[in-house]
């Protein structure tokens, strides 16, 4: 059905063309169908999502208020066997997170150790100094994780990004599915395929687990906090208020009453316990951080020190989405849990370090190359792809400031097809899996949130840049 | 529930229904104007203007040439005018994406459809051909998004909240209406009843979707009387002033019974109901019509405002 290139690794077919077995029960279903059947569903899920405002907002561009991120109506598919051990390597991972948030806010012994160079954290804005020597309610410091997967083999899956922050895209996982089961009923009794649906429940069960020191009544109220109806993820803050019977608030629904963080409802002021923030570190409390914020709430760091609201996740943890940290990820799994990482890092060249930077300038046409702080697929020179003179007019940038950057291969992606007007063609994905904390334990969703560039070629999956997203299987067994 | 959400959803239905309502005006000023001369027609388009308080606004764009085509556009999709059916569907569907969480899914999606079909229908200008399958398209959408309400939202404070939105901007409506046509419908002593006088008085009652049903209760007989009547007191008919104040008072009383206690918004509505209860049309022409819509107008906003101070829909 497809033609894929030999030195790539498809998700659905062998070099000779036959098909793998996670496809083997869709490709069977495939073969028998109408052959415009697909695109036919395409154009109605289209109007599906536009009807349901399904949509994000891309910033500074002017025309596309709101725009779809594109729906692939192929599914990317999963092995019971082979999620098995990504869910070994994930949970292992989002504990070394954990263990090192907490290590890093109060006696940094992984720095004493000389494990990782101090210099990591000096001068670092996403390091609070407002968070050391606290702990928050439960221990739990990244209630939310999205670990970035690529894959280049078989067994070969990689982690390219931990998002410890304030992951996004998990709505679009539940959605996603949702318009599957809608267009392909028949498809989902031929297939078994692992639910995804509770998400918002067990969200709102792992939220609940780390109520505050002050929580005092017999069940917590959890809000979620966002910027409002302009920010581009709106659409999901929404639907997980919805979906999770949780309210909705802005900061401007806040304030602090009592010591505790309270909302404005039609009954007076109601205390919030847990606070799921879809809001940056920066933006929380004008009085502590961006005094010009006003997405936040004046106080609430003192409110959340002393025990009086719970903050998902807490602030302080997009430390661990910097991507210099990230290159230390295997040192840190090891110290924290004592075992081998499950999960290998992408190799990663840190430029600050004198003899990489000499590899880096002499390869910079093949590599990768991104800002430590940066995300959304914005600030990074892709070498490949890139013409002489971006080269140049990136190596002044990287010879000025090199611990701002590091660089990686530009790995062979794995692929999956989508649909295109000449039938299907492979495209480069990868995949998110949503992983909740709690004191009860890590609860990973099976499956998460696949991107793919839709272009030919591209490795560009962020849909600020023109990815996708597919509906994510993983096979019962 | 937050009182943003509160203001988000009452305002929601609050422009929905001026959309609507504005439509249906629009529609009976279109039909004055094709049946009188040039002239005329230009009257009545302007009082199309004034009824909706628009006329500075639209005398800076358009001087005081008050014909259809600009008259229409300037209601429908003047992105100037921040009273335009155009902007006011877009303030809904804002306030909908706000309250996003506080509505089915149905409601979101009625709302946000008939957004994205008027958004289409009004990107260029409306020409009288097309201007009856515009208007239709309002309507359409007012009636997709009452349905949805009524079968899918929990009768609760957010649906209490979105009724009362309703019914006071219904309420308004209805009376600015008989605001501006109020010398149509005063009986002077030398009446004459004419034929252009039954057209005055059933365009009044086209405008406010009543010639049917007022057609229906009196076997066909014209009297401005009787209109008034209708229009004020008769607490059958879905858009009189007396049933939006039915309607208000049994949502208020909900609330009250769901928040374990009265308002000062209850109290207001109380006096403001009593008008209903003991008034007659009589009375209210010997007291004057006029003064008594502007009475009733004002109060009407006084209520308003007081629904939003005690639910805190504003801090």
């Amino acid at each position: 059905m497809t033609k894929t290139s030999p030195s790539l690794y498809d998700e659905m077919l062998n070099a000779d063309g036959s098909v793998r077995p996670a496809y083997a029960g869709y490709c069977k279903w495939y073969d028998e169908q109408p052959p415009d059947l697909l695109r036919r569903k395409g154009s109605e899920a289209e109007a599906f999502f536009r009807r349901t405002g399904i949509t994000f907002n891309v910033y500074g561009s002017e025309d596309a208020e709101e725009r779809l991120i594109p729906f692939d109506m192929v599914p990317r598919i999963i092995t019971a066997q082979q999620w098995r051990k990504l869910q070994r390597g994930i949970e292992q991972r989002v504990r070394a997170l954990n263990a090192f948030l907490h290590d890093l806010y109060h006696r940094q012994e992984i720095v004493r150790s000389g494990r990782l160079p101090a210099r990591l954290l000096k001068n670092n804005d996403a390091f609070l100094p407002e968070m050391v020597g606290f702990t928050p309610p439960g221990g739990v410091y990244t209630h939310i994780v999205g670990i970035d997967l690529v894959r280049t083999g078989e067994d070969d899956f990689m982690v390219l990004e931990d998002n410890a922050r304030t992951p996004s895209g998990v709505s679009y996982m539940l959605e996603n599915r949702e318009t599957m089961m809608a267009m392909f009923p028949e498809l989902f009794t031929r297939v078994r395929v692992r639910e995804v649906s509770d998400y918002p429940r067990r969200l709102a069960r792992s939220l609940a687990a780390c109520a505050p020191p002050a929580f005092s009544g017999k069940k917590p109220v959890v809000a979620v906090l966002t910027p409002g109806i302009y920010n581009s993820a709106y659409f999901e803050h929404a639907f997980l208020a919805d979906q999770m019977g949780a309210e909705l608030v802005e900061g401007s629904d806040l304030r602090v009453e009592n010591g505790r963080i309270a909302m404005r409802t039609t009954r007076g002021y109601l205390p919030i316990d847990v606070l799921y923030r879809r809001v940056d570190d920066e933006f929380l409390d004008p009085l502590t951080f961006n005094s010009s914020s006003v997405l936040g709430v004046s106080g609430i760091m003192d409110v959340y020190r002393a025990g009086g609201i719970t903050i998902a996740n807490a602030p302080g943890t997009g430390i661990c989405d910097d991507k210099a940290i990230y290159s230390f990820m295997p040192e840190i799994v090891e110290f924290y849990t004592g075992e081998k990482p499950i999960l290998q890092n992408v190799p990663t060249w840190r430029c600050a370090e004198p003899d990489a930077l000499a590899y880096v300038l002499d390869n910079l046409a093949d590599l990768v190359v991104k800002e430590v702080h940066g995300s959304g697929g914005y600030g990074m020179l892709i070498g490949p792809t890139s013409s002489k003179k971006e080269l140049a007019a990136f190596e002044v940038k990287l010879r000025a400031r090199p611990e701002n950057y590091i660089a990686q291969p530009t790995l062979s992606l794995s692929t999956v097809p989508i649909l295109t007007k000449a039938g299907l063609a492979p495209r480069h994905v990868d995949l998110r899996p949503f992983v909740l904390v709690s004191p009860n334990g890590i609860d990973i969703t099976p499956g998460g949130l696949t991107r793919v560039a839709l272009k030919k070629g591209s490795l560009v999956v962020n849909s600020s840049q023109g990815g996708g997203t597919k509906d994510s299987w993983v096979l019962d067994d | 529930m937050l009182g943003r959400s509160a203001n988000g959803i009452f305002w929601l239905f609050r422009y929905l229904e001026r959309a609507e309502n504005i439509s249906r005006l629009i529609e009976a000023g279109f039909r004055m104007a094709l049946t009188r001369d040039a002239s005329d027609a230009s009257d009545e388009w302007r009082s199309l203007i004034v009824t909706l308080g628009l006329q500075p606004g639209f005398e800076a764009r358009h001087g005081r040439e008050y014909t259809g085509p600009h008259v229409f556009n300037y209601i429908l999709r003047d992105r100037d005018n921040p009273g335009s059916v155009l902007m006011m569907t877009e303030m809904a569907r804002t306030n909908a994406r706000m309250v996003r969480a506080g509505i089915t899914r149905e409601v979101w999606e009625s709302v946000n459809d008939g957004w994205m079909r008027l958004r289409d229908a009004l990107a260029r200008p409306v020409t009288e051909t097309r201007l009856g399958d515009v208007l239709d398209l309002v309507r359409r959408q007012s009636t997709q998004v009452r349905g949805a309400m009524e079968g899918t939202m929990l009768r609760n404070e957010i649906y209490n909240f979105a009724r009362l939105g309703s019914f006071i901007e219904r309420a308004d409506n209805t009376a600015r209406i008989l605001d501006v046509k109020y010398y149509v419908l005063l009986p002077s002593v030398s009446y004459v009843g004419s034929s252009l006088d039954n057209v005055q008085w059933e365009n009044v009652l086209r405008s406010v979707a009543g010639e049917r049903a007022y057609r229906w209760l009196n076997a066909g007989r014209m009297d401005p009387r009787g209109i008034a009547e209708f229009l004020i007191l008769d607490g059958r008919f879905p858009r009189s002033l007396a049933f939006c104040y039915s309607k208000l008072r049994s949502n208020l009383a909900s609330l009250a019974r769901e928040y374990g206690g009265e308002m000062h918004a209850h109290e207001i509505l109380r006096d403001a109901d009593c008008q209903f209860h003991h008034a007659t049309i009589d009375a209210i022409f010997e007291q004057g019509l006029h003064e008594f819509i502007g009475t009733f107008i004002r109060n009407n906003t006084a209520l308003a405002l007081q629904i939003q101070r005690d639910y805190r829909f504003i801090d």
